[in-house]
């Protein structure tokens, strides 16, 4: 299990060939990379910075890659999230899972997306013409990550 | 002693990330924590009075009624948005 949460940007090409290397089980590699828009909610972004909760971050994000290891055959996954000041076409957020096949692969990294996007105590500040504001937590999202919800759990 | 911080558009609001207080006597839980401290007026009530506010003990994320000890790791924050 690998969790980076750093300011520094990635090499995604670097990342995938680290994730897959010398393991000749790997069959598929899917990845998300999350970019920062230069729209939002109608308005322009010039800049964004990303907060978070040292420590927590870092262990929700670690539950997470767990739960997806638990539900989907996976051989191994990458979570890089960023943090502070970001432009616009930045990279925020890379998501990789590395399985024998692409439907554990593909379902796995949606997955961990989804649930990162309502668990992980990340928060967006985006500045704008007008001023600087916090990005509202989206409905979308949670309903994004709803769908995952297994039958039983609370 | 607890250990308190509030993160984002919060921790902006109150002026300040992180406290260290005394678990007060009849505090057992966050709630009695979060009304505890809007208590104090002004920019405090916004703990009562924010929709959707969220809460994490010992960096679990955790509810209104969720106990409280001693020692415990407190944190107050608007809905995440990462990713």
């Amino acid at each position: 299990m690998r969790i980076r949460v750093q300011e520094a940007d990635f090499d995604v090409g670097s990342e995938l060939a680290a994730l897959r290397r010398g393991n000749p089980q790997i069959g598929a590699l899917a990845s998300f990379v999350g970019l920062v828009r230069d729209t939002n909610d109608g308005a322009g972004v010039c800049e964004m910075t990303l907060e978070h909760y040292p420590g927590m971050t870092e262990q929700a994000l670690a539950e997470i890659v767990a739960e997806a290891r638990r539900r989907w055959a996976i051989i191994d996954a990458l979570v890089i999230h960023r943090v502070g000041r970001l432009m616009p076409s930045d990279q925020i957020v890379l998501v990789a899972v590395a399985g024998a096949h692409r439907g554990e692969a593909f379902a796995a990294c949606e997955f961990i997306m989804d649930y990162l996007k309502t668990r992980a105590p990340f928060w967006k500040r985006e500045v704008t013409p007008a001023g600087a504001r916090w990005v509202d937590a989206r409905d979308a999202d949670d309903q994004a990550a709803e769908r995952w919800r297994e039958p039983g759990a609370d | 002693m607890l250990k308190i911080f509030y993160f984002a558009g919060l921790r902006e609001r109150l002026g300040q990330g992180s406290e260290e207080l005394e678990l007060p006597a009849g505090v057992g839980d966050v709630a009695a924590l979060r009304d505890l401290l809007a208590a104090r007026g002004g920019a405090w009530e916004s703990l009562a009075t924010l929709q959707n506010l969220r809460y994490a003990v010992n960096q679990q994320m955790a509810r209104p009624d969720s106990p409280l000890r001693a020692g415990d790791e407190v944190a107050f924050f608007p809905p995440v948005t990462g990713g």
